[in-house]
């Protein structure tokens, strides 16, 4: 408390108010973690209560009736994790390149790649969308995949990560006989874990989230990622909240795991991604 | 380096530099360069296109729907912006305080971020439903009848702003509070001696320190409710009556579900301008109010 000592006293005031927000902010987890266990009949009630009278697994069952469930689970946690490894590897690589190989019109492709992260994606993905029809990625993995694995932050950080390692480290190496490889991969990036795992961290949670790309390049139920294969239940049932929610826990409670296992990291990278972003 | 080998330097260059390249030329520059072109075009994505000038940028102006969303993506952009700026300012100042569980805070303001807009959507539209929603329940028990929310065109906005500000104040309280970090306990100190009150100590130190953070939350701010379409896309489909439409969502029906991509190009275009063009703006005006040395 020592930015605002004065305010000693009001320690439980500011106590409370900030329950009272946590409350806000956590109660509709609570809800809908119930409301997935709970029968049509229990979420259409009024009054409504918290707990499910039983709780009731056929939810989960109906859904995959509509959406094949396990292979959308499989294929989101397939798509998030190869697009998170290549990314990491593709902007490591770059990065490296960028910070220690010096080249002509280097630092000029560098602001090429810094200037598309101006550009929004909704101003590429009409004429992506039909390059990927014309090389048949559509409805395959490698479609979902590959625009995921070129990140133009994530190039930006590792570069500047990299900058920051002494080059006598590496010349310590090449003297050695190392080649530019076996430095990069024995060198560099146990130097740069911190920022890897920052990068890995938005570029998971951009993956297992993203919507509008999938939506696109996916038509075939088999190939879908969670969230769209969420819309898609609420678009055949518009009042069956409790199928819905059960959907919600299924695309939540990965997310969930990988941030009680990861949390202080989660939250460094977006502080990380702000500062230097 | 010294003393290596030119050919191996230039191999690992290419090979390098090989993924990244691949992404630039035809994940971003090809498909621009295609979609600059494409908005002169008809288009629609089966038959070849046919040019036809400035038609399309002229439609994005007459056209009703077109116009609607861009008003509606301001509309969005008006409410969404100041009140996370806000909500997420005083959360981030709680969370710099010495407090016993700040720890703790920190992690639970932050789950929403987690979720996808898909999640956060279905989960809200069950509780702004106008029959079985816990909201409107909340409501009625203080004796208001709450409004239809999601099928109400006058508030079927505000509840998508109410929603987005849930899943986003964690994000932009993290960041702000990494600026509020960076602002040294002495300021604090020297004006604790000189009296100065908390409230002041906020309105003088605080704030204009922070205001470099402050200013790139702003921008990135104003760049993702430009591109609000997820939320709409799931709650309302754009509606009641076309009143949640937005920008993304009309390059997203005209380009995938009317077969206008060249007139989606178009929109894409200009949406691309006008962010550049508030950006600018933005970049302007931080002159006048974001310090970037000490006070």
């Amino acid at each position: 408390m020592k930015r605002y000592s004065r305010l000693h006293k009001p320690h439980i005031v500011i106590n409370t108010v900030m329950v009272a927000i946590l409350a806000i902010v956590i109660f509709p987890f609570i809800w809908m973690f119930f409301g997935a266990f709970k029968t049509n009949m229990e979420v259409m009630t009024m009054p409504p209560k918290l707990l499910p009278d039983k709780f009731n697994f056929d939810n989960f069952a109906q859904i995959s009736k509509l959406v094949p469930l396990g292979r959308v689970l499989f294929n989101s946690v397939l798509v998030a994790v190869l697009t998170t490894g290549a990314q990491v590897l593709f902007c490591a690589m770059a990065g490296y390149v960028f910070a220690k190989i010096s080249f002509r019109g280097r630092e000029l492709l560098f602001i090429l790649i810094l200037l598309t992260m101006m550009i929004p994606f909704q101003l590429s993905m009409i004429t992506l969308y039909k390059i990927f029809v014309r090389m048949k990625l559509n409805n395959t993995y490698l479609g979902l995949i590959l625009p995921g694995t070129y990140n133009a932050l994530g190039i930006f950080l590792l570069r500047q990560n990299i900058r920051t390692i002494p080059d006598s480290y590496l010349e310590a190496g090449f003297m050695d006989g190392a080649s530019h490889m076996k430095a990069f991969f024995s060198i560099v990036l146990p130097l740069c874990k911190p920022v890897l795992a920052t990068v890995a961290i938005l570029g998971f949670m951009s993956s297992w989230n993203s919507f509008i790309w999938p939506l696109i390049i996916v038509s075939d139920s088999d190939m879908l990622t969670l969230p769209v294969g969420l819309s898609r239940i609420q678009g055949r049932w518009t009042t069956q909240w409790n199928l819905m929610m059960a959907g919600n826990l299924i695309s939540f409670i990965p997310m969930l795991l990988v941030y009680i296992f990861a949390q202080k990291y989660f939250i460094k990278s977006v502080a990380g991604s702000g500062i230097k972003g | 380096m010294v003393g290596e080998n030119k050919l191996h330097k230039a191999i690992t260059i290419i090979l390098f530099l090989l993924p990244c390249l691949a992404g630039l030329v035809v994940f971003n520059l090809v498909p621009i360069i295609q979609s600059a072109f494409m908005s002169f075009t008809d288009w629609n994505m089966l038959s070849p296109p046919t040019f036809i000038g400035p038609d399309n940028f002229r439609e994005i102006f007459s056209d009703e729907s077109s116009v609607k969303a861009v008003i509606n993506t301001f509309r969005f952009t008006i409410m969404y912006v100041p009140i996370v700026i806000v909500v997420s300012l005083l959360l981030a100042t709680v969370l710099d305080m010495k407090l016993k569980l700040v720890q703790v805070y920190r992690s639970l303001i932050f789950i929403p971020v987690l979720l996808s807009w898909v999640v956060v959507s279905l989960l809200w539209m069950w509780l702004f439903n106008a029959d079985s929603g816990l909201i409107n329940y909340l409501l009625s028990m203080l004796g208001i009848k709450g409004p239809a929310w999601l099928f109400d065109k006058k508030y079927a906005m505000v509840a998508i702003v109410i929603a987005s500000l849930w899943k986003d104040m964690g994000y932009f309280a993290i960041l702000l509070l990494t600026g509020l970090q960076n602002i040294s306990d002495e300021y604090y100190e020297s004006a604790s001696l000189d009296g100065a009150s908390p409230v002041r100590k906020f309105f003088s130190i605080t704030l204009p320190l922070l205001s470099p953070t402050l200013f790139f939350v702003i921008i990135i701010l104003t760049i993702n409710s430009l591109q609000v379409f997820d939320q709409m896309y799931v709650m309302t489909k754009g509606g009641p009556l076309g009143s949640t439409t937005t920008m993304v969502m009309e390059i997203y029906n005209n380009a995938f579900k009317l077969n206008y991509a060249g007139l989606a190009c178009a929109q894409a275009w200009f949406l691309v301008i006008v962010t550049l063009v508030l950006t600018l703006i933005q970049n302007k005006l931080q002159e006048r109010w974001v310090h970037y040395e000490t006070i």
